[in-house]
């Protein structure tokens, strides 16, 4: 993959980003920008936006208010030559059934305004990228969800293009295909691919974005790199303790020590504390079982949750 | 706004599905004429009266018309169910509109093709009319050029009617409402206006079957009618709709 986008100059740009259904507000004057060579992240639960952020990007659908520009160009009045430069990976698979694996492809690929030739060649490279080649003139419907994952994901890589936008590409899928697409996403990456994609994995975004954006219900709620978040919100370890019937007071004095709130769901307790060990000498000193009790590093989960609560959503 | 280039690409899709299955579509499109002929043409023929409006025998009469109905219907079938499929379940609409192709090219691409099919349907209704004595000659070729004609009319009446219906269920209204009527009394079979008041008369020869059976038999029949009239009605009608089909199907893809 290559981009072609100079180095300071952002690949995809928004300011004041808002996309109204009626009076519902499903986008709300977001601020984000995606830089050359980066793979950025939107990390949010179901509802937040991240989807119609994506389309509005995709330029199938229009913005209600606010800036957007991709490559330097207006979103909207330069949408075939923004698209001609775009690879995307939508969330529901959207594959032509009526085609066979490797026409699926082709076809795409003749969208992108690529000759018959060079069609079939970018096809056929593709399909040996995502190990289908042994598939290609199968119907679409005879694969399982796994293999119409990557060729979907072989379709948005069809044109070249200078960003790929991704929506939860390893959703619904075998832990399996879900590490065979991310060997996938990491080698465009370490050949110098921007991406965007969405996820609602931790370990996901953990594992391949550079950066991150937090959505929640329309807004941005937190940008930055997974490790820089997590430092910049959170003590960066967490004491975790099982009750078994046993009293709280020990973590409820230990999180008054540190100027933290002990959080309590069922059995379980936790702590943030800004130096475990002392902490966890601390509890067991306080007579706290040591089998019950452990420290460990904060991670994005522990970000996510305190950021966008721990309300379940639909 | 509409860039050929990306019409042309969503007619090579269509293409590429097509290749893959045209036996099993062609061989219906080669029968239908034949039962229709032997049926109605030698078989009802005999009873029907020649001489009158006729002038001559019923099987050259309504040929020209069912040429006319073929063409209607090849463009019908591929605007109405086909584009609403992709258009709601395959989402294949979606994947495309992605692309550099906007959904504006797609719903021309679509028309396009349609006007393919109902070429590849009324073309071999018009072969198959040769083997029946009915002379066609020289007038092949005007008579190529009004199926294209006829199935761009159709074609844009059909994506037009596909942009609007929320439901697969109300094409059963457009094809038992409009079409079947339409096929029925636009003078394929029998001269309309001799047989029904003229208010009634009237409203049939407004409709685009009915033109298209007058242009074809103009094409088809030596001295034949004049056809200006029946191509600008088609021309018109059919730009008009492409042109709300396309707005249509924008507002529908487009939130
Ligand atoms: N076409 C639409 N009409 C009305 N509401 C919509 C439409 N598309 C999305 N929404 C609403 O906008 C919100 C954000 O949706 P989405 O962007 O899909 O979220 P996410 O991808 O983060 O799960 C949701 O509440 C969703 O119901
Ligand atoms: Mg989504």
């Amino acid at each position: 993959m290559t981009s072609a986008a100079t180095a300071d100059v952002p690949v995809a740009q928004a300011r004041g980003l808002s996309k109204r259904y009626g009076g519902f507000v499903a986008v709300d004057a977001i601020d984000f920008e995606v830089r050359p060579g980066e793979v950025l992240g939107m990390l949010g639960p179901n509802g937040a936006g991240k989807s119609t952020t994506m389309r509005m990007m995709y330029q199938v659908t229009p913005p209600s208010s606010g800036e957007l520009t991709l490559f330097g160009m207006r979103s909207g009045r330069d949408a075939r030559r923004i698209k001609a430069r775009l690879g995307v990976v939508p969330q529901i698979d959207n594959l032509d059934e009526d085609l066979s694996v490797r026409d699926n492809l082709r076809i795409h690929a003749r969208y992108h305004g690529l000759g018959p030739t060079e069609a079939a060649e970018r096809s056929d490279a593709l399909l040996a990228f995502v190990g289908l080649e042994a598939k290609a003139r199968q119907q679409v419907r005879s694969l399982s969800g796994g293999m119409k994952r990557r060729l979907t994901l072989a379709r948005g890589l069809v044109s070249d293009p200078d960003l790929v936008i991704l929506d939860e590409p390893t959703t619904g899928l075998d832990p399996q295909v879900r590490l065979a697409l991310w060997d996938k996403l990491e080698a465009l990456r370490t050949a110098g691919a921007t991406l965007m994609l969405s996820t609602h994995y931790m370990d996901e975004a953990e594992r391949l974005c550079d950066r991150l954006l937090i959505m929640d219900a329309g807004r941005v709620v937190a940008a930055g790199t997974p490790r820089g978040l997590i430092a910049e919100r959170l003590d960066p370890y967490v004491i975790e303790g099982r009750l078994k019937g046993g009293d709280d007071g020990p973590y409820r004095r230990l999180a008054d020590a540190v100027g933290a709130t002990a959080q309590r769901s069922g059995d379980r307790l936790s702590v943030f504390v800004p130096d475990g060990r002392a902490a966890l000498e601390r509890l067991l000193g306080d007579g706290v079982d040591p089998d019950r009790a452990f420290v460990r590093p904060s991670n994005l989960e522990d970000l996510f949750l305190a950021l966008t609560g721990r309300e379940l959503r639909e | 706004m509409i860039d050929p280039a990306s019409v042309g690409r969503v007619w090579l899709r269509n293409a590429w599905v097509f290749r893959g299955r045209w036996h099993y579509g062609i061989l219906p499109n080669f029968f239908e004429p034949v039962f229709y002929l032997l049926g109605m043409g030698l078989g009802l023929g005999y009873y029907v009266s020649t001489g009158g409006a006729f002038g001559g025998d019923y099987l050259t009469y309504i040929a020209p018309g069912l040429v006319a109905a073929s063409a209607m219907n090849g463009a019908s079938f591929e605007t109405t169910y086909n584009v609403f499929v992709k258009l709601h379940f395959g989402r294949i609409y979606d994947a495309t509109i992605a692309t550099p192709v906007g959904i504006q090219d797609v719903t021309v691409g679509e028309a396009s093709w349609a006007v393919t099919r109902a070429t590849i349907y009324g073309g071999t209704f018009l072969i198959v009319t040769l083997f029946f004595g009915v002379a066609v000659g020289w007038h092949l070729i005007p008579a190529l050029l009004a199926i294209v004609l006829i199935g761009f009319a159709f074609a844009a009446l059909g994506l037009a009617f596909t942009s609007v219906v929320p439901t697969i269920d109300l094409f059963s209204y457009y094809f038992t409402l409009f079409l079947t009527p339409s096929f029925l009394f636009s003078d394929i079979f029998f001269p309309v206006a001799e047989r029904f008041p003229p208010a009634a008369a009237a409203i049939a020869e407004f409709t685009p079957l009915y033109r298209s059976v007058q242009l074809m038999r103009g094409v088809l029949t030596e001295g034949g009618g004049p056809v200006a009239g029946d191509v600008a009605y088609l021309l018109l009608f059919g730009t008009a709709l492409l042109a709300f089909a396309v707005w249509r199907m924008r507002v529908r893809m487009v939130v």
